[in-house]
């Protein structure tokens, strides 16, 4: 465990009791599926959750850190999925010479496969670049804007993006302005966006320089693929909360105006916010991709940037170790909890209907609860925790109007 | 209703030949008429290039307000609550779509079939009215009660989470209630049936109904809002809540009132909706509160006037993308939108500069 050792040296910026518990966590997590078969569906779980902690921790950094609430980071989950249709699956039938496909450092196996077909390595560096340039674009028309607007264009974008995954299968590639031409020559003539609601399947499984070609029977380099990307997001989280970065980002958050008067500059603050939160998006959401075999188009919907969003609330906006949790603690409710638990209450009262239908629901409900009686989170962030007492201090004497434009920065 | 402003604004869009500084100005103020007015010209013209008339734009327009009458009573709601305490009532939407579900049931319940005769649906469907009104203004009091009030004074962004909680509540409710497709109603007015008949444009039964639904719908409710006591009281709240306090007004009351008035005409939105689509689902409400909320800041949120022209407009860019791009098109467009009323005009189309959007 060479790569824990060299990361837990380089986290230097926290506490050493903090490092002691970071290392011991991702030693904890490194060890974990060696308790269960290679195939056990806890390890199956375990991925997924990890997969999720990647993003949300992605998230963070927008909504905790910078205080940009974003509704729409499904967006970035389509974006690097889609990235990893593209590039590692058969999807795009004609490309390459002849319609022998393009393959880039990938295994022998795949070689004379038709449809692009990139080293996973390669599809993350893409899917990095693309969700980067996508959550900067998305950011820009939010500059100008304050606390609840922000949150309806990235849901707008979020939406946008859906839609135009259901609805790809419309969109010929060599109708594209300007680019259309080349690129069709590039993937094949007549070639479409996406697959709509059929969806991309199936995609290449990992493939990984010096490692075995990864298998669905054995889910252990998944796992340990997925906690690559959790400790990738945890180094980058910890590291830039405590950078000069991460500074002018809770400036930001704290309040706008006064942070611009102190020289941060707004513009490159935010968009280096909604850039790198969405880079992380992206990777979680190629690996995804992989993992499950598919990109379907109906899973990038509004209530998965609400999924991911509930993680960092439960936990607690801004703070890491909560944000973990939180995303552990829902991830476990959805595809534990809710399907295999809960779902046999209904009937033994008499009821009948399914109970996994109504996950949102209790997410919602969830979400209210925690709002209304922990704001702050299961695990919050110091800072946080004593301007909610404060807030409620000075709110109690200012009333609604007077603090408001105390608080709506920090939204 | 629709008409006199689009004409205006067509007037106004010839620019003026005059100093740069004046020109950037106009273009601040009218690039969003612009942007509006480029769907309806260039189907304009491609009609009149293939028909030879514009009786196809014609009965977009004529759907297209139909429709937006009923967000623009959605929109209402919205920007109601957003000027007063400032919170995108994401529930909105929802209650919405519970409107619906409440009238069609109880019309079931009253026995209203296509059979029933005139007099009697008549009746009826006033009655349902009233009670969709009513259950959908308690559901939204309710909602501020549990939701909203408690965090009056928390962070700007829990509220606003709450709602989208309640959102996801609300349509597990209706989810329940009807299961997870859409479930056709009694067609009780025959909506299709063509009332009149206008060069080619047809206006039918569930057009008809929807305007005059709602015109009185909005005119008592602006009225109420600028005339009353109580909705001094609301606009006083809206202005500055603490001085409102000082003056003796109820702050807390006066919000429950106008979250009763949004849900109100929320109910009546949805009766009219049953009637006009005759198929409902649980999913309706997310769609329809993110357009009604796209009206409402597309006429500049907080203003009535606003909202309920943002809602015409919308319902017409929305019938016209369904008719000639393809429904399944539709919200990526007037969200496309969305985004450009915050990219070019963020006050609206109406509205005063904000805090927020400023």
């Amino acid at each position: 465990m060479s790569a824990v050792a060299a990361s837990a040296r380089r986290i230097q910026a926290i506490p050493h009791f903090q490092r002691v518990a970071t290392a011991l966590a991702i030693v904890a997590a490194a060890l974990l599926p060696f308790f269960y078969k290679s195939g056990a569906p806890f390890v199956d779980d375990a991925t997924i959750a990890l997969a999720y902690v990647g993003m949300a921790l992605g998230l963070n950094l927008i909504v905790g850190f910078a205080g940009l609430l974003d509704l729409g980071y499904v967006a970035f989950f389509a974006i690097g999925a889609f990235t990893m249709g593209w590039l590692g699956s058969g999807f795009f039938s004609d490309a390459g010479e002849g319609g022998n496909g393009i393959h880039f450092f990938v295994a022998d196996r795949l070689a004379d496969v038709p449809g692009i077909h990139m080293n996973f390595l390669v599809v993350i560096v893409f899917a990095i670049v693309f969700t980067t340039i996508a959550g900067m674009l998305i950011g820009l028309p939010t500059l100008r804007l304050r606390g609840d607007y922000i949150a309806i264009v990235t849901l707008a974008f979020g939406e946008i993006i859906g839609r135009i995954a259901i609805n790809g299968d419309e969109l010929k590639l060599g109708k594209f302005p300007l680019i259309g031409g080349p690129l069709e020559n590039v993937v094949g003539e007549g070639s479409t966006l996406t697959r709509g609601r059929q969806g991309i399947t199936p995609v290449d499984k990992i493939d990984l320089p010096g490692v075995e070609q990864f298998v669905s029977l054995n889910l252990r380099p998944w796992y340990f693929t997925a906690l690559a990307i959790v400790i990738i997001a945890l180094f980058v989280n910890f590291r830039l909360r405590d950078s000069r970065l991460g500074r002018a980002w809770i400036a930001v958050r704290e309040d706008e105006v006064a942070a611009a008067s102190m020289g941060v500059p707004l513009v490159k603050t935010k968009l280096l916010a909604y850039g790198t939160g969405a880079a992380f998006g992206g990777l979680s959401g190629a690996f995804l991709a992989s993992y499950l075999n598919t990109v379907n188009a109906d899973q990038f919907q509004f209530s998965f940037s609400i999924f991911v969003l509930g993680m960092i609330i439960l936990g607690g906006l801004g703070s890491i170790w909560g944000v973990v949790l939180g995303a552990i603690a829902l991830s476990f409710i959805n595809n534990n909890l809710i399907p295999d638990v809960l779902n046999t209450w209904p009937s033994k009262i008499g009821l009948d209907f399914d109970l996994t239908q109504l996950s949102f629901g209790i997410f919602g409900f969830l979400l209210v609860i925690m709002m209304v009686l922990r704001p702050e989170g299961l695990l919050p962030e110091r800072r946080r925790q004593l301007e909610l007492g404060e807030g409620i201090g000075t709110g109690a004497t200012t009333g609604v109007g007077g603090a408001e434009d105390l608080y709506e920065a920090r939204g | 209703m629709l008409r006199p402003s689009l004409e205006a604004a067509t007037a106004a869009e010839t620019p003026a030949p005059s100093a740069g500084a004046v020109l950037k100005d106009l273009a601040q103020r009218y690039g969003l008429i612009a942007m509006l007015l480029v769907m309806p010209v260039a189907f304009g013209i491609h009609d009149l290039g293939t028909d030879g008339d514009l009786s196809r734009l014609g009965n977009n327009l004529v759907a297209g307000l139909s429709n937006g009458a009923i967000w623009a009573l959605v929109a209402l709601g919205y920007t109601l609550v957003y000027g007063i305490i400032e919170l995108i009532n994401f529930a909105h939407g929802d209650v919405f779509m519970i409107g619906s579900f409440v009238a069609a049931g109880f019309w079931a319940t009253l026995g209203l079939t296509t059979q029933t005769g005139t007099a009697g649906i008549f009746f009826g469907l006033l009655v349902t009215l009233v009670v969709a009104m009513l259950a959908c203004g308690v559901l939204n009091v309710m909602i501020e009660r549990v939701a909203y009030r408690p965090l009056r004074n928390a962070p700007k962004l829990a509220p606003l989470i709450t709602a989208v909680g309640f959102s996801f509540i609300l349509q597990n409710v209706g989810l329940l209630w009807l299961g997870g497709s859409p479930e056709g109603v009694a067609n009780l007015v025959q909506q299709q049936k063509t009332v009149f008949e206008v060069g080619g444009v047809v206006v039918s039964r569930g057009d008809a109904l929807a305007v005059l639904v709602t015109i009185p719908l909005v005119l008592a409710a602006t009225t109420f809002i600028s005339r009353s006591r109580l909705g001094k009281a609301m606009r006083a709240t809206a202005q500055d809540p603490e001085a409102a306090r000082l003056m003796g007004i109820n702050v807390d009351t006066t919000i429950s009132a106008t979250f009763l008035i949004g849900g109100i005409l929320a109910g009546a939105a949805g009766l009219i909706f049953a009637l006009y689509q005759t198929t409902i689902w649980y999913f309706q409400g997310f769609q329809a509160g993110l357009i009604a909320f796209t009206a409402a800041v597309m006429g500049g949120i907080g203003n009535l006037r606003g909202a309920v022209l943002g809602g015409l407009i919308i319902g017409f860019i929305q019938q016209i993308s369904d008719n000639r791009i393809g429904g399944q098109w539709t919200p990526a467009i007037v969200f496309a939108y969305l985004v450009l009323i915050m990219t070019l005009r963020p006050q609206g189309l109406l509205g005063e500069e904000t805090r927020e959007a400023g």
